[in-house]
């Protein structure tokens, strides 16, 4: 088995330990300015928008829509090669924040810009939820 | 303060780009394109006193500029790395300019290229960086097609916001390929139809292979020099007019509209420079990593509304016959993409067509010349008017 190439799997820093941890819990956590009500996404020390430090995890409703997608057809990571075609996305949250991703629950030929979605959270043997989306 | 005319781009060599990479190195490229540029620009080896480089994709070390002036066997006094990924060399180009009007040197020589192949371009990297980047935590695990899928989600919203269809992509690939028969340097010289291009295989939705560049191995260099050097060789210099430079993140859930680029920023400050109009230009010699890298291009530069670049694109002929030529070398889908002098093959034309040396495909009128670097995702962007 080690000689299988492994997916990249995210490596949490104590700033974004908190959106991993949300995910494993079946929730979106992201951080939101507690002076401009930015929502701050990813995780950062401060508010890029007013250089406010004051930041506060807050769960959002893990609704969204898909702003832009492809499906791929060849992997780039051989870890990928057994999944294609799949649909690596770009959903817009509800709440506004943009997100990589994976729309899944349906063909890649069903999916549309604009389509909307909610979360999944897929969760890998290594003990990381990976933030994904199907048809909502 | 302007740049304009305070420097010229009088040297350039280019080699023709390779699908394999075997037996070749990055360093013996570099120093083979750069003592032909040297000689092209009429100097000696000892006039160069400034030095730029642009580092290999494949083969990120530390200390570039001084390996390579050690190879070179050159003392420059201005010597740095330019990571704009594809905007490297028009990056380049006014950078050096900008250290000549500043009085740090006179004649900078700007190197590109590398030793890189399809094999070893897509090859897992054997050691990962450790460097904790966003990107890799927040859109690696997602499985992207490095740029592949980032500029495939620019096509597919650009499609959805205009109306943009895949015959109007193809049709830039197809006159490229024109272009490239015209030029017995490029990588791929056969004629291609808008029908070869959407029968091709689709990579990543919407985009099929040959609307996507191959990593090969090339390299560019080019020399720029102070206006008292301009008259060195026997060339007729392309003076630089105008420079305008933007950048944005890397990641494109990070940007506002992933359907304009900071080019809407960087190409206007350059025509202004200049003083010319999108209307002026003769040649335009833009980034082409994909068709739909053109596409926004020519919208965001304003030789079209934003979102008519579809159309605009079956409207004209981009062939160096046509009336609108553009990437009259065949553009790096044809060309080929040999690292970041994939970029510099844009400077390296637009010189070659002011300079009336452009061969077969030489423009009958070329005396302005629009170049646009791109880099990462859209992300950087470094534009050029030069000019005789």
């Amino acid at each position: 088995m080690s000689d299988q190439p492994r997916k990249p799997l995210p490596k949490p820093s104590s700033l974004s330990q908190p959106f991993w941890d949300g995910l494993a819990a079946g929730e979106i956590r992201l951080q939101k300015c507690d002076r401009c009500d930015t929502y701050v996404f990813y995780p950062r020390p401060y508010c890029p928008h007013c250089l406010s430090e004051a930041l506060t995890w807050t769960a959002v409703s893990g609704r969204g829509r898909v702003y832009t997608y492809t499906v791929v057809r060849r992997a780039m990571h051989p870890a990928f090669q057994p999944d294609v075609p799949y649909v690596f996305a770009i959903v817009e949250l509800e709440e506004g924040p943009r997100v990589e991703t994976n729309v899944v629950g349906c063909a890649p030929e069903d999916v549309r810009v604009e389509m909307p979605v909610k979360a999944v959270y897929d969760r890998t043997t290594a003990g990381i939820a990976l933030l994904k989306f199907e048809p909502a | 303060m302007s740049l304009k005319r305070a420097a010229a781009i009088t040297g350039i060599a280019e080699m023709a780009p390779r699908a394999s990479a075997e037996g070749l190195s990055t360093m013996g490229i570099w120093a083979d394109v750069s003592r032909k540029a040297i000689l092209d620009a009429g100097l000696e080896p000892s006039e160069i006193d400034g030095l730029l480089v642009a580092p290999p994709i494949v083969d990120m070390v530390a200390m570039w500029p001084s390996h390579l002036g050690e190879y070179l066997d050159i003392h420059p006094r201005y010597a740095n790395i330019v990571d704009l990924g594809g905007a490297s060399a028009a990056g380049m180009v006014w950078r050096a300019a900008s250290a000549i009007q500043s009085g740090l040197c006179r004649a900078v020589l700007c190197v590109s290229g590398e030793a890189s192949d399809v094999d070893t371009f897509y090859a897992p990297r054997a050691k990962r960086p450790t460097q904790q980047l966003p990107l890799r935590e927040f859109e690696a695990p997602y499985g992207p097609m490095g740029a592949n899928s980032g500029y495939a989600q620019i096509a597919m919203r650009h499609m959805h916001e205009f109306g943009t269809t895949g015959r109007q992509l193809a049709k830039v690939a197809v006159d490229q390929r024109t272009n490239a028969g015209a030029n017995p340097d490029a990588l791929y010289r056969d004629p291609l139809t808008v029908d070869d291009v959407l029968s091709s295989p689709l990579i990543v939705d919407p985009l099929h292979l040959y609307e996507i560049v191959q990593p090969c191995t090339g390299g560019a260099a080019f020399v720029v020099v102070s206006a008292d050097l301009a008259g060195s060789n026997a060339q007729t210099p392309a003076w630089l007019l105008g420079a305008g430079e933007a950048t944005r993140g890397v990641m494109l859930a990070q940007v506002k509209s992933i359907t304009t680029s900071p080019i809407a920023q960087s190409a206007p400050l350059a025509f202004e420079m200049a003083g010319v109009t999108p209307d002026d230009i003769d040649l335009i010699s833009v980034y082409d990593c994909y068709t739909i890298t053109v596409v926004v291009t020519l919208e965001d530069a304003g030789f079209c509304e934003k979102g008519r670049g579809g159309p605009f694109v079956e409207e004209h002929d981009l062939t160096y016959r046509g009336d609108l030529p553009l990437n009259t070398h065949g553009g790096q889908l044809s060309f080929g993409q040999p690292g970041l002098a994939g970029g510099t093959s844009h400077v390296t034309e637009a010189v070659r067509q002011l300079q009336g040396r452009a061969g077969e495909r030489q423009l009958p009128d070329c005396e302005l010349a629009f170049v646009n670097g791109n880099g990462g995702i859209m992300s950087e962007q470094s534009s050029l008017v030069l000019g005789v």
